[in-house]
């Protein structure tokens, strides 16, 4: 198996921190790049969902949904029974719990270089499963205390950029349709991987700071960092059956579920969970989870919906 | 024209707290405040502003000594615990001191 060239820029940029180079993209550079990525994932959902809304897309919706309630309680299980404190194991679970589109990206990506077909309306349920991790880590840290602001907690949620620009995406992909969006179409296809090879690059960066760290919390997060996203895979992937999804469908339900946050949940947990260790839950989903996704991952989910689909499930 | 003494309070802290402080200070009824981006080091590692999460503020307040202890110590009060915050009174001496 070759690797794909955009996933040997995210080696690149890995190596190059780790080397401790000169190299750095401006941070203005990044923010553009994610815009960019996750409006044309929107867009094309968009635009696939005109085409085939149906009463079943409900259903499922809702399925993923309770995927991310059940998840981030799975992931604070396993934290508490390697002995983090409360707080810090909510928060870890809610990055867990959530979704990472440039995960999502890099697994559609890589689903059309091997000519698999899967559900076009997959970018829907990565902004369904972005949400409910964060409110079910601030419960299992807090309980439903009175001192939460949920006023302005939902709108740092729902409103924060990667919903916003997914949502936004997605409506305008739905109303322009096929037609009305050829114009704008190599934000989708031609310009897709271009891009995404550039995010990867700064994403390789980040990730080899965040590697800094490790150091200091030891092997206990890195077993979690790679063993949940297996967990949550087998989950995903489990769930993606029932639901009937296609081959390629289902691997990417198990790459979101193996997925997570790395943006939108620090944001949101610094504000709403101040006393977690804001630098343990991104060294777990960026250090380790994020890589671990990128390089061996999104391959193994593939086999692992292959192997159940031959096995009849 | 005379030169009037005045007290700048000087605050650095995550760049996540940004709207809070603003909301803070409005509530407080500063008169005025500068917000810019900011990096360094200090008791709670590198703060190296490559992205979002990581980022410092520095926010400039210059107004009377009395206000400017008084959000000194809400801040300290609210934010000290739990995020990366220093923050520091000096003497300045202002022109216009009707603007302060």
């Amino acid at each position: 198996m070759t690797l794909d060239p955009v996933v040997l820029f995210f080696v690149f940029g890995l190596l190059a921190g780790l080397l401790k180079s000169e190299l750095k993209l401006p941070p203005a550079l990044y923010e553009t790049l994610s815009i960019l990525l996750l409006l044309a994932i929107g867009l094309h959902g968009g635009v696939e969902l005109a085409e085939q809304a149906s009463a079943r897309l409900l259903g499922q919706s809702a399925l993923v949904l309770a995927l991310g309630v059940v998840l981030p309680i799975l992931a604070f299980g396993l934290l508490r029974g390697l002995r983090f404190d409360r707080v810090n194991a909510a928060a870890v679970a809610a990055h867990y719990g959530s979704v990472s589109a440039g995960t999502f990206a890099v697994v559609v990506a890589f689903m059309v270089s091997k000519g698999i077909d899967f559900e076009s309306y997959m970018p829907l349920f990565v902004a369904i499963l972005e949400v409910p991790a964060i409110l079910v880590g601030i419960v299992l840290a807090k309980g439903i205390s009175r001192d939460t602001n949920w006023k302005e907690l939902g709108r740092e949620i729902f409103l924060g950029k990667s919903i916003m620009l997914l949502l936004g995406g997605l409506v305008i992909g739905a109303i322009a349709g096929k037609e009305g969006i050829k114009p704008l179409e190599p934000l989708y296809t031609s310009m897709f991987k271009p891009v995404l090879a550039f995010f990867l690059l700064e994403m390789g960066l980040i990730a080899s700071g965040q590697l800094g760290s490790l150091k200091q919390f030891g092997l206990r997060l890195l077993g979690f960092a790679l063993f949940m996203p297996l967990l949550g895979a087998l989950i995903g992937a489990l769930l993606g059956r029932f639901m009937g999804l296609s081959l390629g469908g289902t691997a990417m339900l198990a790459t979101l579920a193996a997925s997570a946050s790395y943006i939108a949940v620090p944001a949101a947990l610094r504000l709403a969970l101040p006393e977690a260790n804001p630098s343990l839950s991104l060294t777990a989903s960026l250090g380790i989870t994020f890589p671990f996704n990128i390089l061996i991952g999104i391959p193994l989910y593939l086999a692992l919906a292959e192997q159940l689909i031959a096995w009849g499930l | 024209m005379p030169a009037r003494n005045r007290t700048l309070l000087t605050v650095i802290c995550e760049a996540a707290l940004e709207k809070k402080l603003v909301a803070d200070l409005e509530q407080l009824g500063a008169p005025g405040w500068t917000i810019s981006d900011a990096r360094g080091r200090g008791g709670r590692g590198v703060r190296s502003a490559g992205w979002d999460t990581e980022g410092n503020i520095r926010l400039e307040i210059i107004c009377s000594e009395e206000l400017a202890e008084r959000i000194a110590e809400h801040l300290q009060q609210r934010y000290y615990a739990n995020y990366a915050m220093v923050c520091y009174l000096s003497q300045v001496r202002v022109l216009r001191p009707e603007k302060f």
